[in-house]
């Protein structure tokens, strides 16, 4: 099948593929409405969209393969909470148990057909074994002590942005918490154990920079071919580990480590693509030119990529999910938050530029 | 029985005309409208089964007091609206 990709925009889902006059915009779903997220599953073919209604609350659709429909399904949901709790953050602030934000969604292993994941706005982990029509609360982790401990960052409460279901055995995941590290569980889900050792910030109280309960990592990948090794864009910099996330050093890249999406080659741990942004109070292209930074050496060097991406007041930021690398390794696609989207076939040496007046980008999906 | 009116907004996602339904409270006229349309539930109520932030209920005219329970009361001629807020879109 020809390569496509799905764009999550803030008024729209976009499915983009390459034509015989290059990349194009080939169809639109849910116009007008705000669609934060998609999946697609390569197991059965099915396709799956997060919706953010604002009114009306989140919901999630399902397309299966070959059809040209979406039907509503389950939306991951909260149980009642408990009169009597006291449910705070780290902040201090009480916790709603409802679900805000779809904030990341993955399918589980190659022979667990029809089991999701799903990571959510306020920091609910949920899991369906029958493709969305039920999903159950990951009850291990969202009760687990240290969860009053996240913070909210990237939104006002915490969440789960980013989930690695481990190729060598989909009872091992490990999900990145903003703001609450990463945690991982071996046991498909009963229990959780912190595993952002190393990461910390580059400011704040001493005895808080290196805690790893509430580090903010923006976004963490798992390099396919090498599971052991990891890379996480965090709000202070670039982290990668080598040993299975028991350990993240830092990786410096130039001209900043600032930003939020990461990609990482299928094949070659040591190859990873950023975009990197000038800082987290400054959250445009250095220079008013957009750049993506590869390492193809482990984070020893990087290279600033630039061809075909604009040099000149340019102002994109490219959300977390807005990067995305397919199965080849060769193909990038990056979408930003001005609504611009280019294709890289070349491992992010050139880019072409598919369209310049899609709505704001949130996320990008190899098809 | 009081009526429900539904707005097109929403009837844009669910397929839900006006109900008529019977209850003394705005909670148990809604769960007789969503015994009919069970899709209808979560577009009105989070998961705790509040009334969503951005959304308002109004009984003759009046904007509900507790949108936590939907405990205000409702008579049988009464019409009641449920609207989105101006905020949240």
């Amino acid at each position: 099948m020809a390569p496509s990709l799905m764009v999550s925009t803030r008024k729209g889902l976009f499915d983009v593929a390459k034509g015989s006059r290059g990349w194009m915009v080939r169809d639109a779903h849910f116009l007008g409405d705000n669609v934060t997220l998609t999946l697609h599953d390569p197991r059965d073919g099915a396709h799956y969209a997060a919706l953010n209604h604002g009114h009306f609350g989140i919901k999630l659709h399902r397309r299966d393969r070959g059809r040209k429909s979406w039907k509503e399904i389950t939306t991951p949901a909260y149980p009642r909470k408990p009169e009597t709790l006291v449910d705070l953050d780290g902040w201090g602030k009480p916790v709603t148990w409802s679900t805000q934000l779809i904030w990341s969604m993955e399918t589980g292993g190659p022979n667990q057909k029809g089991t999701l994941w799903a990571g959510t706005l306020p920091g609910g982990l949920f899991r369906s074994r029958d493709r969305g029509e039920t999903w159950e609360l990951m009850e291990s982790l969202w009760r687990h002590p240290s969860r009053n401990k996240w913070l909210g960052g990237g939104a006002d409460i915490p969440g789960i942005h980013s989930i690695c279901v481990d190729p060598r055995d989909p009872d091992t995941v490990r999900v990145a918490v903003s703001c609450g590290g990463v945690w991982v569980t071996k046991d498909g889900g009963e229990t959780w154990a912190q595993s952002a050792h190393g990461m910390r910030f580059g400011d704040g109280p001493p005895e808080e920079v290196a805690n790893p309960e509430t580090q903010d990592p923006h976004m963490m990948v798992q390099c396919a071919g090498d599971p052991s090794c990891f890379w996480v864009q965090h709000h202070a910099g670039i982290f990668k580990s080598v040993n299975d996330g028991v350990t993240w050093r830092e990786v410096k890249a130039k001209p900043s480590s600032f930003g939020f999406g990461v990609a990482v080659h299928p094949q070659d741990p040591d190859t990873a693509w950023f975009v990197p942004g000038i800082k987290d109070e400054k959250r445009i292209p250095v220079g008013g030119a957009l750049v993506v930074t590869r390492t193809q050496d482990g984070g020893r060097t990087f290279k600033s990529l630039s061809k075909g991406l604009p040099q000149k007041n340019a102002y994109d930021l490219v959300f977390r999910h807005g990067l995305a690398i397919d199965g080849s390794g060769k193909r990038l696609a990056m979408g930003s938050t001005t609504g611009n989207l280019w294709v890289s076939e070349n491992g992010g040496e050139g880019w072409k530029q598919v369209s310049s007046t899609l709505p704001q980008i949130y996320a990008v999906r190899w098809v | 029985m009081a009526t429900v009116h539904f707005t097109s907004n929403l009837r844009r996602h669910v397929d839900c005309a006006r109900v008529e339904s019977t209850g003394g409270t705005v909670r148990a006229v809604l769960d007789g409208a969503f015994a009919a349309n069970p899709q209808l539930r979560h577009y009105l109520l989070d998961d705790q089964g509040a009334l969503r932030k951005h959304m308002r209920i109004l009984i003759d005219g009046q904007a509900i007091n507790d949108r936590y329970h939907l405990s205000d009361i409702v008579t049988p001629t009464s019409q009641i609206w449920v609207m989105q807020a101006l905020s949240g879109g």
